[in-house]
């Protein structure tokens, strides 16, 4: 079954989507991730969307998801790379994703997220 | 259906020395000349003519749309198109084959004075040949000043986005215009692709020259605001004047999270600080 890698990186997870995401997918990663945190206790979450051309409204409100139980179970999530076509479709469909940290690149987005998880 | 006689076309091709001269006339008298150079005009109505005299004698088929007459529509059209460019209106255009009807109308009243019927017919006959051929002058008037129009419009939408690297991470966005839907689409796809492109991190529009903010033009700036944020980068408004500050306020309209700035000078001072360059006098 198809799956989206976790990648472990001191007290952070970094998610890395590099496929078109469907619904299935989506649901698997957020079960994953949720199961993940709470193992390793990880303080930050990263998740890198630059490969990702096409978004629906199910996949704008999983990364809305995914933040907000990441903040539940204390890490702060950052999502990095997004695409204008992207961004410009989920401001279409009404999802502005508030309270999602955002960066442009990686490199930033490990900046943020030390940041935040300092912080907190 | 009656047809020209071969009386009449035989008249115009004897007469078209006057009948260039009167024609000429009554097109300066009606100012349809105006903005034309004289030698044109007298270029244009002489190879006028002589298309409708030769077409006459090919087939003498009324149907303008016949192939008979493709020479003098391609004469009309580029006749036409050439007027549009110089700015002339439509009246101006479809004048320059009306007034060709007066001097006919002449002719034939000269030619046929003893037979009453064929004049009427004859006149009748022309009359319906010159009204086509202005009727398709106008057409075409009208479809080369749409093309100006459309591609004038093409033009000021990408006039209208220039994206501008203030500093190494800043963009700015000077908007000029109203703003509607379409050209909000075209500043926002421009504005987050350069971002991309250069990595900034801070992206300032300016709107001082948006002559008016409605809830419209509100909602149009606020989406383009969240959609720098989803991308990881942060917005800053500037150019708010006195009025529009007003007007927002009046409205009602809710621009809280959006940074707002009275002018670009703040707003690239407050964009400086914030990716912590310091900026003093070399004393």
């Amino acid at each position: 079954m198809e799956r989206i890698p976790i990648l472990q990186m001191g007290e952070f997870l970094l998610v890395t989507i590099q496929v078109d995401m469907h619904d299935q997918l989506a649901l698997t990663l957020q079960d994953d991730l949720s199961e993940r945190i709470s193992r390793t206790s990880a303080r930050g979450v990263l998740i890198d969307i630059s490969a990702l051309d096409m978004v629906d409204s199910f996949i704008g409100r999983m990364i809305g998801t995914i933040s907000g139980l990441s903040r539940i179970m204390d890490a702060q999530t950052v999502l990095v790379g997004m695409q204008p076509a992207v961004a410009i479709t989920l401001v279409e469909l009404g999802m502005n994703l508030p309270g999602v940290a955002t960066a442009l690149n990686v490199e930033r987005g490990m900046k943020l997220l030390r940041d935040r998880v300092e912080h907190s | 259906m009656a047809t020209l006689q071969a009386k009449t076309v035989q008249a115009l091709q004897d007469n078209r020395i006057d009948l260039l001269n009167e024609w000429t006339h009554s097109l300066e008298a009606t100012g349809a000349t105006r903005n034309l150079k004289g030698d044109d005009v007298k270029q244009q109505t002489g190879d006028f003519l002589n298309l409708l005299v030769d077409a006459l004698h090919n087939g003498g088929s009324q149907n303008i749309n016949h192939e008979n007459w493709a020479q003098t529509r391609l004469f009309l059209e580029k006749l036409s198109h050439s007027r549009a460019l110089v700015g002339q209106d439509s009246q101006q255009t479809a004048s320059f084959i009306f007034a060709l009807k007066g001097p006919v109308f002449d002719l034939l009243q000269r030619e046929y004075a003893n037979d009453g019927a064929q004049l009427a017919e004859q006149l009748w006959e022309v009359s319906e040949l010159l009204d086509g051929l202005g009727m398709h002058t106008i057409r075409t008037f009208q479809k080369s000043r749409e093309a100006v129009i459309k591609r004038q419009q093409e033009e000021l939408l990408e006039l209208s986005t220039p994206v501008v690297k203030l500093w190494d991470g800043v963009l700015a966005l000077p908007m000029i215009g109203t703003l509607d839907s379409q050209r909000t689409q075209v500043v926002m796809e421009s504005l987050l692709q350069r971002i991309v492109d250069t990595g900034s991190e801070i992206a300032i529009i300016d709107i001082t020259g948006v002559p008016t903010v409605d809830t419209l033009v509100a909602q149009h700036l606020l989406k383009t605001v969240t959609a720098i944020r989803l991308m990881g980068a942060d917005c800053i408004i500037s150019g708010v004047r006195p009025q529009i500050a007003q007007t927002i306020v009046h409205l009602g309209l809710d621009l809280q999270g959006v940074v707002t700035k009275a002018n670009l000078a703040d707003a690239l001072a407050l964009a400086l600080k914030r990716l912590g360059v310091n900026i003093s006098k070399a004393v």
